[in-house]
């Protein structure tokens, strides 16, 4: 069984907000479409979104670090928005796993949004119905593509390549390495939803460096004390100092 | 969350509904036991249904102008299998239409004897149709509370005193009503009406305030560092990515200041138990303008009370719509 998902690295998210107005663009034309904005010149924009890019600050100054957290729809293996669906309108597919809205059959009572602790679901005031991130369906099996663009709009923009696409399920592919290798983790997991989205936490590089790193303590010609030990302050080549 | 009035009128209108149908069957089970004296069916039953059949159809009047596409709700009936939405969406229509029947067969006078209990009491079609209505009324009363009950990231919802409060607070406006509106029809009725309607309110006021004592020491479990994943006791939102407003920012934040919701509480908290216990002891002796004055202000208390049922529930989405900029 499939589980296409995407894999988001914080350690290399920069915010920039380039997802955001790549997935806006692609969805707002596609079979999606419209995510129609209210008011967008006015005192109160407002508009669809499937994705947004959100900032945190972590610890107190002045050891504080900038998260920038993208969040759009997680594809949750079990997904609370779909069982509460009255009509059938919400469903996950059994092919790749992907969650989607049946704009056809949805009747916007805004029920599927309760049930979602991630608040993914956002009704289009144009069109009232429920919307949400749908892993960019009508581009990634769109065999008029390069195989290369056979990939989420948000995935294609991201400049820093923090975001990674692929199947959870096949422990070989990119995003499981990643997931498995570089700590990949799921929001809330205290409701067992079990989201499909992984995200991959900040990495520091440190390196720990030991006396006998800086000093070589098994120098052969200073095991029997035959030579005066040389002071810090000297040049620390030993071969050179001590002869 | 953010209160929406069109689902207020639903759960307060269909739960008085069901509270009166219920009144008028308890009635008739009592009145077949020589318990009470029967009313007169034709304005009793007849219009007792009647008025029950109104209420239902103001209340799935509003849950319309809930729907984004209110044309396309005959859908909602398909997934009934696990969704409480669907169930309530097909028990209410078919309690409507047990209501209608019932009603109808006491206008019609319908009593051909369908069998005999073994006490010799006679079975006619009202007495099946109010046990049909009496299943339904609860059954709808079950579905209406358990699609708030089951969604368990709202903590304020996800307990079985929700349940008991729809059931309760519904039977109790519903026996007001019924008090009140047998003042009117059948004098005798009242007091016996009257006396369940303030034992109902009673076991209301329990299970409602067991509710808003648990509410108030509900602890979240999701935090913003489960929310995004981060082990630190320290984190701030610098921005939720979007200085505009979104569905996520209208449908879940009420928006009001502390000082309305606890001057909701209190007017929810006063409206809806002691003053119409007053005026249901004070109108027993027939007063039907009194009772009629209970009814509505408990009405009035319950729009509240489902008011801030809604606001006071905390959605954990929030969490991620802390900080515009």
């Amino acid at each position: 069984m499939t589980q296409l998902a995407l894999v988001i690295d914080l350690n290399v998210c920069v915010g920039c907000q380039a997802c955001v107005t790549s997935c806006k663009e692609w969805n707002t034309a596609g079979s999606a479409g419209p995510m129609v904005d209210q008011n967008p010149y006015g005192a109160d924009p407002t508009g669809t979104f499937f994705n947004r890019v959100q900032t945190f600050e972590v610890g107190e100054f002045p050891n504080t670090e900038t998260v920038h957290f993208p969040k759009s729809c997680l594809h949750c293996e079990d997904p609370p928005c779909v069982p509460v669906c009255p009509t059938g309108a919400s469903y996950k597919r059994k092919e790749d796993g992907i969650v989607l809205v049946d704009y056809d059959k949805c009747i916007g009572c805004k029920y599927c949004s309760w049930a979602c602790p991630y608040g993914a679901r956002e009704l289009d005031e144009q069109q009232q119905v429920m919307k949400k991130c749908t892993l960019c369906v009508d581009r990634i099996y769109d065999t008029s593509m390069t195989e290369d663009d056979r990939k989420p709009s948000c995935v294609k923009a991201c400049p820093t390549s923090a975001r990674l696409f692929g199947d959870i399920h096949d422990p070989q592919s990119a995003v499981s390495i990643a997931i498995r290798e570089s700590g990949g983790y799921a929001l809330m997991p205290e409701w067992g939803t079990h989201p499909a989205n992984h995200y991959l936490p900040r990495r520091k590089t440190r390196i720990k460096i030991h006396e006998d790193e800086l000093e070589r303590a098994d120098n052969p010609l200073k095991v029997d004390r035959q030579l005066p030990r040389p002071a810090m302050s000297e040049p620390t080549l030993d071969d050179v100092t001590t002869w | 969350m953010h209160p929406a009035f069109s689902v207020i009128f639903l759960t307060t209108l269909i739960g008085a509904a069901q509270g009166l149908f219920l009144a008028l069957f308890t009635v008739q089970s009592y009145a077949a036991f020589k318990l009470l004296p029967q009313p007169d069916a034709h304005a009793f039953y007849g219009q007792g249904s009647l008025l029950a059949l109104v209420l239902l159809v103001a209340g799935l009047g509003a849950s319309f102008l809930h729907l984004g596409h209110p044309e396309r709700a005959w859908r909602s009936a398909a997934m009934w299998r696990t969704s409480w939405l669907s169930r309530e969406v097909i028990v209410l229509p078919a309690f409507m239409g047990v209501v209608f029947l019932y009603g109808l067969a006491h206008w019609m006078d319908w009593h051909p004897l369908l069998m005999a209990l073994p006490g010799g009491l006679p079975v006619d079609p009202t007495a099946i149709l109010g046990v049909a209505g009496t299943l339904l009324a609860f059954a709808l009363f079950i579905c209406t509370a358990m699609i708030y009950a089951c969604l368990k990231f709202l903590g304020e919802w996800h307990s079985p005193l929700t349940v008991i409060n729809y059931i309760l607070l519904g039977g109790a406006s519903g026996f007001t009503l019924a008090a009140a509106f047998a003042a009117v029809t059948a004098p005798e009725l009242v007091s016996f009406l009257g006396g369940w309607a303030a034992i109902i309110t009673l076991l209301g006021l329990v299970s409602r305030s067991a509710s808003l004592y648990r509410n108030a020491r509900l602890k979240p479990k999701s935090t913003l560092q489960t929310a995004i994943g981060i082990k630190h006791p320290r984190i701030v939102q610098n921005t939720q990515g979007f200085m505009g407003g979104s569905f996520n920012t209208r449908e879940f934040f009420h928006g009001q200041p502390v000082a309305v919701l606890r001057g909701v509480k209190w007017f929810f908290i006063v409206a809806v138990f002691p003053v119409p216990l007053l005026l249901l002891l004070s109108g027993m002796q027939g007063g039907a303008a009194v009772l009629a004055v209970a009814f509505v202000v408990q009405y009035a208390g319950l729009l509240a009370e489902r008011w801030f049922f809604f606001a006071q529930a905390n959605h954990p989405q929030n969490l991620y719509y802390q900080s515009i900029a």
